[in-house]
Parts: structure tokens; sequence; C-alpha cells
């Protein structure tokens, strides 16, 4: 589980970092959401995987049991999860309105900000 | 020492950006609770740093969670120096863009944003906690995001793509480390992870998560070679604007990095070739940069990244005096920046360019404003006795001592290009004489205003230039505390103490 874990996160990781590199804004924003993926699932990852075994303390019992899954990292997910999620679409808002303003949606083209204003 | 106290900065921002939020188009009662607001809040800040600084480290437990488990606040010395100089910086911001800001653009949340904006910086210096720290950092650049796009012309949508990639790039590394050290330790709080991380066996991934961090926090304070971003986006939105991110927004990161690498990670002499290394071509190339400007706001930008280079120099040195030079530089940094953008601002309104070319004679029509904009000016230069003089003899002379002639000489070539560009910039809009060019209807010329609202523009330019003679001429009082704030991060026993050690004292249920 591990190894194919580690696979997606390596694949997610690489195609948004390549995804970036391209000139279309559309692909940037594609980046975006699988490198924000990639990342939530490194966190999960690296939290230690461990199944079927809820840290939650029986009704009976008064402790809990010797082996059970971090919430840590779930609860860090969670919170990573809504604040991409929020720039994710602040992403989509951006690139909507300077698709309409400038044009194009080639970043090569994009150089108003270097050129000289006088 | 456990003490509720510290959350309030944080607490008071974010009630004052929701009370904001109720006056949603009320431009007028907006500035008002704004400018009051901000007043109280330098108060607070200014009573937490005093009580800081006279008892010790204060902390906090977000929920009575005990310290490695829960989130720690951690008021220390260097924390609420930066809380205060934040409050102040955002006191000057807010009283200024309330007349220099376009009311289209305060109509919808300005100040809210500037709020939220302030809480994520208050909180980001308050926090113990190293995912907290990240959250802080989102509500940063969210906010941040806002401002850059507020007006949605061609060129800020264009700085704002940029801006916006490379932050969330930076973010990613960001967690992308924090998820690498929770594997390694377990651990989130930063107290917890600085006795933690000399524990693990597989030293050179603790390594490979340090560069990450470094990369992560380099890219939001604009190292080389991260930096483009920065000269492409900070000249596009409003003097205002340019003005607390120029101030705050790489300074946070530079905070950032001190904090972790003095706490988390101690450099080693691999660490700290390469931090000395990036800050000599930071300063070179920013310096550089800045040369070949003749757009003002584009110039204060280069000069941003430039100057980013001694702060990185004095922690890549890491020895107490160096460490003290850098905060020193910090703290002369965040007040003397957001001024220079206020007064790129000024300037903007009085001639209507942002050209140097075109620009001139403000000198012979406002004789006495230009000796205001001078302090400014030549405390970034460092001209004796202005404040940006005594960090720099304190880092000259550590480059010495540590054998960083390299860092040296960067330094010496980055004063020189400062003081040129500076110089340039003073007889091209000071002293050369005026050309005749047609007024733009656009521009809300500053002799046209009443005289509040010339009040409002250039009383927040005499706060600041105020508090930069003060860290100039009061130099001996900002050494102490630089001193006193460079100890604390040399050796951290006392910040670990305070934040671990305090659990019994407040257990009762």
């Amino acid at each position: 589980m591990e190894i194919i874990l580690a696979v997606i996160i390596g694949l997610l990781y690489a195609s948004g970092i390549y995804l970036m590199l391209r000139r279309s804004l559309i692909k940037l924003v594609i980046g975006i959401v699988l490198l924000g993926n990639g990342v939530n699932l490194l966190i999960f990852l690296l939290g230690g995987l461990v199944k079927e075994h809820p840290p939650i303390i029986g009704p009976t019992a008064k402790l809990i049991g010797s082996l059970y899954a971090d919430p840590i990292p779930q609860a860090l997910i969670l919170t990573a999860i809504v604040i991409s999620f929020g720039l994710q679409s602040f992403a989509i808002v951006l690139i909507k309105r300077a698709y309409i303003v400038v044009g194009t949606d080639d970043l090569d083209q994009m150089h108003t900000t270097e050129e000289e204003d006088d | 020492m456990t003490n509720n106290l510290i959350i309030i900065p944080i607490v008071f921002q974010l009630l004052m950006a929701i009370a904001l939020l109720a006056f949603w188009r009320k431009v007028l009662t907006q500035k008002i609770i704004s400018i009051t607001g901000s007043v109280i809040a330098v108060v607070i800040a200014a009573f937490l740093f005093h009580k800081v600084y006279d008892g010790g480290i204060l902390t906090m437990q977000a929920g009575n969670w005990q310290a490695p488990f829960g989130i720690s606040f951690v008021a220390d010395a260097f924390s609420t120096t930066m809380l205060l100089l934040a409050s102040v910086s955002s006191l000057a911001v807010s009283a200024y863009s309330s007349v220099s800001i376009k009311k289209a653009r305060l109509r919808y949340g300005y100040f809210p944003s500037l709020h939220f904006l302030i809480m994520g910086l208050n909180g980001a210096f308050l926090t113990g906690d190293i995912f907290n720290l990240y959250v802080w950092f989102e509500v940063i650049i969210i906010s941040s995001f806002v401002f850059i796009t507020l007006g949605g012309k061609k060129v800020q949508l264009e700085g704002a793509v940029k801006y916006f990639t490379l932050n969330f790039l930076a973010s990613i590394l960001f967690l992308t480390a924090i998820a690498v050290l929770y594997g390694l330790t377990g651990s989130l709080n930063m107290a917890d992870l600085a006795g933690k991380i000399h524990d693990i066996n597989n030293q050179g991934l603790v390594q490979v998560t340090a560069i990450l961090f470094l990369v992560g926090f380099g890219i939001k304070s604009a190292i080389f070679p991260l930096y483009f971003w920065l000269p492409d986006s900070y000249h596009t939105p409003q003097a205002a604007i340019s003005s607390i991110f120029a101030g705050l927004l790489t300074k946070v990161g530079i905070y950032a990095l001190l904090r972790v690498f003095s706490l988390i990670f101690v450099p080693d002499d691999f660490l700290k070739t390469l931090i000395v290394i990036i800050a000599g071509l930071t300063l070179f190339s920013g310096g550089l940069g800045a040369l070949v400007q003749t757009n003002m706001r584009k110039m204060f930008s280069y000069m941003i990244v430039c100057h980013i280079g001694f702060m990185i120099g004095g922690l890549g040195m890491f020895t107490t005096a160096a460490l003290s030079g850098a905060i020193f530089y910090l703290l002369h940094d965040i007040i003397v920046k957001t001024n220079l953008f206020l007064v790129g601002g000024l300037v903007y309104k009085m001639t209507g360019e942002i050209s140097m070319r075109k620009m001139g004679g403000i000198y012979s029509a406002y004789p006495a404003l230009s000796l205001l904009m001078a302090i400014p000016l030549f405390s970034l230069v460092g001209i004796p006795p202005l404040s940006g003089f005594w960090p720099k003899i304190d880092l000259m002379q550590q480059g010495f001592f540590t054998g960083n002639y390299f860092l040296l000489g960067s330094i010496i070539f980055a004063s020189v290009i400062t003081l040129f560009v500076i110089t340039r910039f003073w007889s091209e809009a000071f002293w050369k004489k005026k050309e005749d060019l047609e007024p733009k209807p656009h521009v809300k010329y500053y002799d046209a205003m009443p005289t509040l609202q010339k009040g409002l523009l250039v009383g927040p330019i005499i706060l600041l230039s105020a508090v930069s003679l003060y860290l100039g001429l009061g130099a001996e009082n900002i050494i102490r505390l630089s001193d006193h704030i460079a100890g604390e991060l040399i050796d951290t026993s006392a910040y670990i103490e305070a934040v671990l050690g305090v659990n019994k004292i407040n257990s009762t249920p």
C-alpha cells in the first residue's frame, strides 16, 4: 500500500510541476490542483498507515488500544484541503479574468508588467 | 508564563475585520473604524512588547491542550517586536490609503482585507506551531491576492498570475517540508521539534527538509534566484498596497527563516555557506536590477530584493553579533520600505508620473515636504547617523571576523548601488527642472486636495520617518534590543522551557 501511494505521490508531483512549466493558463491551474492533492497524500502517507484501528475509545474500554491510526495527519489534511480549495477557486476565477482582459492564455504573451511605462 | 493576553492582537484584528464587513460600502465609517482600530492595535502591541521585554517569554496553549500536543502561541522579544512594528506600519498604511485609494476600490472590501492580512501577520509572528505557521501564511497570501487584483487592470492581472503561481508553489513546498518533518519526528510544535530533530538517525533527510524550508520561505522572502515574481508584481497595485507588501510580506518570510533556522535547523557549515552565497548573490542581482530601472516603483521593488540580502547574510554567518545586525536591519527595513512606497505614492500624486525621466521640480515646489521625504530615502542608504547605518557596521565587522569576504564585498557593493540609485532618484525627481506636461485627468493631484486629505497623506510619512529617526538616533536602545533577540535565537533554551515546561502550572480542568 505504501509503495502504491509513494508512486502516486511522485506522479502527482511530477505531472503537477510539468504542467506548471507549460505556457498555457489552463494547464497551470491543472498543475496547481495536482500538486495540492499530491501534498495532501504525502501528509497522509508520512503520518503512517494503520488499517481498521480508528483512534476511538470503545464503549466498554477505559483506554485506547495499543495500535491506532494517528488522527493528526487527517486533521492537517482537512485543513490543507480547505485552504487549497479556496486557493484553487481563486486561481480559476483569476485565470478567467486574465484571459478575458489580456485576450490570450499563453503565459509568454503576458509581458505587460515588464514593459516600460513611459 | 501562561497568559491569554498574547492572543489579543490576533482576535482584535479579526473582530475589526468582521466589523468592517458589516459596514460594506459605507466607506467613511470603514475609514474611521480602520484608523481608530489601528491606533488601538499599536497600543496593544506596545503593551505586549513591554510586558515581554521586562517579564520574559509568555505562552498560551490553545484549548489548554498541553504543549507538544496542542497549538502553542509564544510571545518572545522577537515576535513582539515584529508585532509592534507591523502595527505601526499598518496604522500608517491605513491612514494613507483612506485618501490615496480610489473610492470604487475601497467599496470592494479593501479595509476588511487589510485587517485580515494584519491578523495573518500577527498570527505568524505569535505562533509556536509549524503547521499553524503554514495556516497563517495562507491567511496572509489570500488577503494579498485580493489586494493585488483589486482594480482588475490588465497589468495587475498579469502580475497577479505570476504572484499567485509562485506563492502557491512556495506554500506547497512549505507543506511538503512539514509533512516530511512530521513523518520524521511525529511533532509539529517548534520547541518540541528543536529537541527531537537531533535524535533522528537519518540526518541526510533532515538536511533535505531544511532545504525544502529554505526554498519555500526563500520564494516568499524573494531571495536569489527565487525573486523574479517580486519586481514583476509589486509595482502593479496602488502605492498604499505596495507599501504594506514591501514592508511586511517579504519580511514575514525573513522572520520565518530566522525562526526556523535558529530553533529547529541550526545551520551547519554547508548550510551557512549556502545561505551566505545566496545572500551575496541577492545583494548583487537586486542592486544591478535597481540600477537599470527608470520606473520609480520598479526601482523600489528591486531595492526590496537587494536589501533582503543583508538579513539573509546575517543569518548565514550565524554569530550573535551577525544575527543582531540582521535583526536591527529587519526592524529598520520594515519601517523604511513601508515609508519608501508611501513616499513613492506621494511623488506620484505631486507629479502624476511614475517614470523618473518625466518627473521633476518637487524640491522647488515643496521644500519642507522634500526634506521630510529625504529622511526615509537617506535612511535606506544608511547615511550616518540614520537607521540603515548601524546594522551594516555589525554585518561588515562580522564579515571580517568570520572570513566571509565575498559577502563583505557584496554588502559594500549593494550599499554603493543603493547610494547611487537614491541619489539619482533625488536629482531626477526633486532637483531637475519640471517639464511642462499636460495634467492627466485620471490622477488626483496633491495640490487639488483639501487640507485634511493632505494631512492624511503626509501624516503617515511623518510618523514612519519619526520612527526611522528614532531607530537611527536612539540606536543604543535598538542595539540592546537586537542583541537581546539575537541571544534568544542562539540560545533557545529559554524559548523551549517556556513552551514545554509550562504545563504543570495551568492544568486545572
